[in-house]
């Protein structure tokens, strides 16, 4: 394995490059998204259609007594107003969520979060079903909720699940990874032990778009078209089918441009139903578009782990192991999107990029009436919080060991040699080289001359930190083996048709949020055929016309259909050259391959381009004997393994001593994600995630009040980042390419929102050293780094 | 996207037009000049008006700043970015160019204005403890031509209450010039560009012959009332030399005198502390600038 590494200087000078293949240009999908010319749900536009609105739940716990629509359904404009029990009725008022719990499409019995959907309006138009909400008379009985999660499991709590038979507690599950003996023995010879309480709050992937859905069900053909905001067309299809009961082949689901989606949108939302139900009920087609607050308190979460670590060392620095103890708060559903072996996803990676002697892990998921989800929130299932956990346990033994924090983590790497590496809680490392990267970081960052200046620093009294992270990440879900989703195994499909004319259609089951996937793949197509970018068709999101496959999230498109795509193209040249052969009257051995052209072994001039192919593999042409016309060629991939990126991060930031506001001055990024098909989109991606990290690290919080009133319930009151809080951002690389990927490539899409806010926390964390500061949670606002500067520091939660 | 409840909606054509249109529709009707704050709330329907009247045409009646011999007037429409864009008023306030570049974004201030900005009384409002800071009065104009003029402490009535009746519009906002070298300054601690203040502070110092402070006043936001001066503070600094112990002394009062509350902005505790902070800041700034 060779790993090269390089920094560029000049970022955009050949962006436009248009190489036959990979390499750096311009996103195919950019001349549409950025002349609005993109369509999104919203815009779609049906003849008759209808407008839908949802009556949520004030409360965060409540019985409800009544609810009277009467005055609502004579509003003007309104053709139905449906209520839980309408759905139950239909045998519609339950769903399954992706972690085999159910969730309420419409409240019955009980309210469980704020927010929660307890009825909807169908009118002519959007104002019509607004206002009509406001007519719904709902009796509640308001009960104590639960809302700190560390009072769930208490013998009085309220049973928020009383849904469930026999429900008496609010327990979700328990479970365990790693050796818990072991561990505990390594624990106990150790000469330094440091353990930390760490949280991770609650945040929202709060995309651009909004979540929503345009239903048009055709009664006479009993199709069911619907338009929705989905990150996994296919995988939403055959759960329709499962729940609704209609035929899998009578649904068309269709993911038109989607903005943004960070897992907001892995999930089946009860809004989506609600659409299908409101289109079967009136026989028009039915639009629902959810508003800013509406997604905010109602749609999937991510984080919110209170998690105890504990590190052991020797005093010489060398890490000997990891234990956790994790509390997990699911909300009031576990609507948890993960491989439904894996419940606490793929937390089990939090042993990091260290060589442990022992690990071991225990968790304990609780409900609460808070909103349902833990989506995979640009955190490749639970990941960002396995790598904050140990990339803040590690600092905070660096801290206590006296050791620089590079200096910690250089002295403990995995080493090349021992990939692929199966670490202590069973996850097997597909390649990887840690120390080049790290390396290259330091010396982008000036590593040696910061620690000076910060010394300076220091001694004047001016707060300035630095802060390292190292992560590992697990992507591309997965071997189907042991990974699916509520019975569907995590391969994805790809399609490929070369035309006549050489150029091409290639059909992914995964769908672009905003990530490339129209100009990846078709570079990846590219550069197995030799056709360029620019005449092959990228089809995706609509599940008449793509093939099965699981979506994209967890960053799994690059590793899973990215791999599925240059496979079909190999199986589509495989073809090309018999036919070449065929055309050259040449056996296919004394063939040589050049990108796009086939030609005879030690006579160049002799060939033809895979556009001359596929003419003659549609024309009239001979073929050879027994082989039919077209080229063209289908598969299925099932990935053998995870691939595991890695990247190494470093934040410069500085205190205002007055005032404890935090500026991020610098950051350095190195990213490793093996084969590199776009350079561009992978900047894009690492700057997004990046930013996205400064929001977790400094300002953003789902938080509620103690009757469960969402805080966080407008972008004025949860804050997300703008430009004037980030850097430029320096990128690197580094290419360790996976082994087992047919190019090598593993994912990149959320290895910044992973990786950045433990640097950034490192950060602030060493600035306040001289405070004697070891740990402060996110989210680091003023307020709370003020705190921690007075020895403060308390959890958000 | 969030949708208001159903209004009625009237572009006035003038001042008079404007005021005969409230007192003949009543509470049941809001002016609406930039709308930044008042259109989020009617959309969430916090707020619901039968009626709005829309001020925006009259623009070039009540979009001005002029700059007099004793005092500085300026027209309830001007919008946000004229304040900050205008270095005739940042030559003699200073304050308001501080304060504009850390008040929303370009959007709001593209579209916001003074007059809506005080009557908002949103006790975080910057523009407010910027008229505090200064001294600043209201003109009010009401039915048959009649027009009051009152301070800014009798201008708040309470949080998002004013002076102002439901016939009533706010036309202008007078500034007194002294006759010293003065400097102002503003400064805002805020979690993310764009956001309201975790605490703000303004202050104006007034310099005579010797150097010394003929008059201060200090402003805040976000901590109680926004449009009450601190004359504890006017009344420690007046006569006095210009110190770092009296800047000190003066945040010790603003920290003391405040009304903070925890949210989730931050606690009382430091909201406190930045009030004596950022006191002492533009204490320091504005009497660097009055020398200048
Ligand atoms: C995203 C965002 C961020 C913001 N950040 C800040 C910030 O950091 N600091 C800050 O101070 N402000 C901030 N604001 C508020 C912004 O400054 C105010 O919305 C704006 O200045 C209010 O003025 P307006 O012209 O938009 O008022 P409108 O919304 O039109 O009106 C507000 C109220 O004043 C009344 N009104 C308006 N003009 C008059 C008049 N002449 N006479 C009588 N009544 C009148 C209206 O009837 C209404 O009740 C922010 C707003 C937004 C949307």
């Amino acid at each position: 394995m060779t790993t090269v590494s390089e920094r560029r200087e000049t970022e955009f000078e050949d962006n436009d490059q248009k190489p036959v293949g990979f390499g750096r240009m311009l996103r195919k999908e950019d001349a549409r998204l950025l002349r609005g010319r993109g369509r999104f749900v919203d815009d779609v536009q049906l003849p008759g259609m209808l407008h839908l609105a949802i009556l949520r739940s004030p409360f965060a716990h409540a019985s409800i007594v009544s609810i009277d629509t009467s005055a609502a359904e004579a509003s003007p404009g309104v053709k139905a107003v449906v209520t839980g029990e309408t759905l139950k009725g239909l045998g519609l008022a339950w769903m399954p969520t992706l972690s085999n719990d159910v969730q309420a499409v419409l409240a019955t019995d009980k309210v469980r979060f704020q927010g929660q959907e307890v009825a909807f309006v169908v009118a002519e138009d959007r104002y019509q079903a607004r206002d009509a909400l406001e007519l719904i008379d709902v009796e509640y009985d308001v009960l104590e909720p639960v809302i700190d999660v560390r009072k769930a499991l208490e013998p009085d709590a309220p049973v928020i699940r009383t849904d469930l038979d026999g429900k008496t507690n609010n327990h979700v599950f328990d479970w365990e990874t790693g050796d818990e003996e072991e561990t505990n023995r390594v624990f106990a010879e150790a000469d330094v032990i440091v353990k930390e309480d760490i949280v991770y709050p609650r945040v929202h992937p709060a995309p651009m778009e909004t979540c929503g859905s345009v239903a048009d069900f055709d009664p006479v053909e009993g199709k069911l078209r619907l338009w929705s905001t989905t990150q996994a067309p296919h995988a939403h299809r055959t759960l329709y089918a499962i729940v609704a009961g209609l035929p899998e082949h009578k649904i068309q689901v269709i993911a038109p441009d989607i903005g943004g989606g960070f897992g907001n949108k892995v999930p089946i939302y009860p809004g989506y139903v609600h659409s299908i139900v409101g289109s079967i009920v009136t026989g028009k087609p039915v639009k629902w578009m959810e508003d800013r607050s509406e997604n905010l308190i109602s749609t999937g979460f991510a984080r919110d782990y209170i998690m105890r670590a504990e590190i052991a060392a020797t005093r010489a620095g060398k890490i000997l192991a990891i234990r956790t103890n994790v509390l997990a708060d699911h909300g009031a559903f576990n609507g948890t999107a993960a491989p439904v072996k894996y419940p606490a996803g793929f937390f089990g990676v939090f042993t990091g990029s260290y060589d442990l002697k022992a690990a071991h892990c225990k968790m304990t998921a609780v409900y609460t009436n808070k909103a349902p989800g833990g989506v995979a929130y640009a955190c490749s299932f639970r990941i960002t919080e396995a790598v904050y956990l140990v990339e803040r346990i590690v600092d905070a033994l660096s801290y206590e060991l006296r050791m620089d924090p590079a200096e910690l983590r250089l002295k403990n790497f995995i080493q090349p040699e021992q990939f692929p590496y199966t670490t202590k809680t069973g996850w097997v490392y597909d390649s990887g080289d840690y120390e080049p990267t790290m390396r290259l970081a330091m010396e982008m960052a000036g590593y040696e001359d910061l620690r000076k200046e910060q010394a300076l620093k220091r001694a004047k009294g001016e707060l300035m930190g630095i802060g390292i992270a190292f992560f590992t990440e697990a992507v591309g879900a997965g071997p189907r083996k042991n990974m699916d989703i509520l019975g569907l195994g995590m391969a994805d499909g790809c399609e490929l048709r070369v035309h006549p004319t050489g150029k091409a259609v290639v059909r992914l089951s995964v769908k672009t949020q905003g990530q490339g996937h129209e100009t990846t793949f078709a570079q990846i197509i590219a550069e197995e055929l030799g056709i360029p970018p620019a005449d092959i068709d990228v089809v995706h999101g609509d599940t008449d016309n793509t093939p099965f496959g699981l979506g994209t999230y967890g960053s799994r498109s690059t590793p899973v259909s990215g791999a599925a795509a240059a496979l079909v193209a190999r199986k589509v040249r495989d073809k090309a050259k018999l036919i070449a052969s065929a055309m050259l009257e040449v056996s296919v051995a004394d063939l040589d391959w050049v990108k796009g052209v086939f030609q005879v072994k030690g006579d160049p001039g002799k060939s033809v381009t895979i556009q001359d192919i596929a003419m003659r593999a549609h024309g009239a042409g001979d073929l050879p004997d027994g082989m039919e016309g077209g080229l063209e060629a289908q598969i299925c991939y099932n990935p053998s393994n995870l691939t595991y990126p890695h990247g190494a991060y470093i934040c410069v930031v500085d205190i205002d001593p007055g005032t404890a506001e935090v500026k991020v001055r610098r950051f350095i990024a190195v990213d490793d994600c093996g084969t590199r098909i776009n350079p561009m989109i992978i900047e894009g991606q690492v700057h997004g995630g990046l930013t996205d990290g400064v929001g977790m690290a400094l300002m953003e919080m789902i938080s509620f009040d103690e009757d469960g009133n969402c805080l966080g319930a407008s972008l004025m009151d949860y804050l997300i980042p703008t430009a004037l809080e980030v850097p430029d951002w320096e990128t690197g690389f580094t290419v360790t390419p996976s082994p087992h990927h047919p190019i090598g490539a593993k994912g990149i899409g959320e290895s910044a929102t992973v990786g950045s806010p433990p640097a950034i926390v490192n950060a602030v964390v060493d600035a306040l050293k001289p405070f004697g500061v070891r740990h402060a949670d996110m989210p680091l606002t003023p307020s709370r780094v003020w705190d921690a500067m007075r020895g403060q520091a308390t959890p958000p939660i | 996207m969030q949708v208001p409840a159903p209004f009625e909606y009237e572009r006035a054509t003038s001042v008079d037009q404007a005021i005969g249109l409230l007192e003949r529709l009543g509470n049941s009707a809001r002016l609406v000049a930039g709308g930044h704050s008042l259109l989020p709330m009617m959309k969430l329907r916090l707020a619901n008006f039968e009626y709005l009247i829309d001020i925006n045409d009259l623009h070039g009646e009540l979009g001005y700043i002029r700059l007099g011999a004793g005092e500085v007037r300026i027209g309830a429409m001007t919008r946000h970015r004229e304040l900050l864009e205008s270095d005739a008023l940042a030559e003699v306030f200073p304050i308001f160019r501080d304060a504009e570049r850390v008040i929303a974004d370009p959007i709001v201030r593209n579209r916001g204005t003074l007059g809506g900005s005080l009557c908002q009384a949103d006790p975080s409002e910057d523009l407010s403890a910027v008229c505090t800071t200064l001294d600043a009065s209201c003109v009010i104009r009401g039915p048959r031509n009649t027009e009051r003029v009152v301070s800014m402490e009798e201008f708040h009535v309470g949080p998002y209450e004013t002076a102002v009746a439901d016939n009533e519009i706010l036309t202008e906002i007078r500034i007194p010039v002294k006759p010293y070298a003065s400097g102002s300054a503003y400064a805002k601690v805020e979690r993310r560009a764009g956001d309201w203040a975790v605490v703000s502070a303004g202050a104006a110092i007034w310099l005579d012959a010797a150097g010394r402070i003929a008059d201060a006043r200090v402003g805040l936001a976000a901590v109680g009332p926004n449009t009450t001066g601190i004359p504890e503070i006017s009344a420690a600094l007046r006569g006095q030399e210009p110190a770092e112990a009296l800047y000190e002394l003066a945040g010790a009062i603003a920290a003391r005198t405040c009304d903070p509350v925890t949210d989730t902005r931050g606690s009382a505790d430091y909201k406190r502390h930045l009030a004596d902070e950022l006191t002492r800041r533009t204490l320091r700034t504005a009497v660097s600038r009055a020398r200048s």
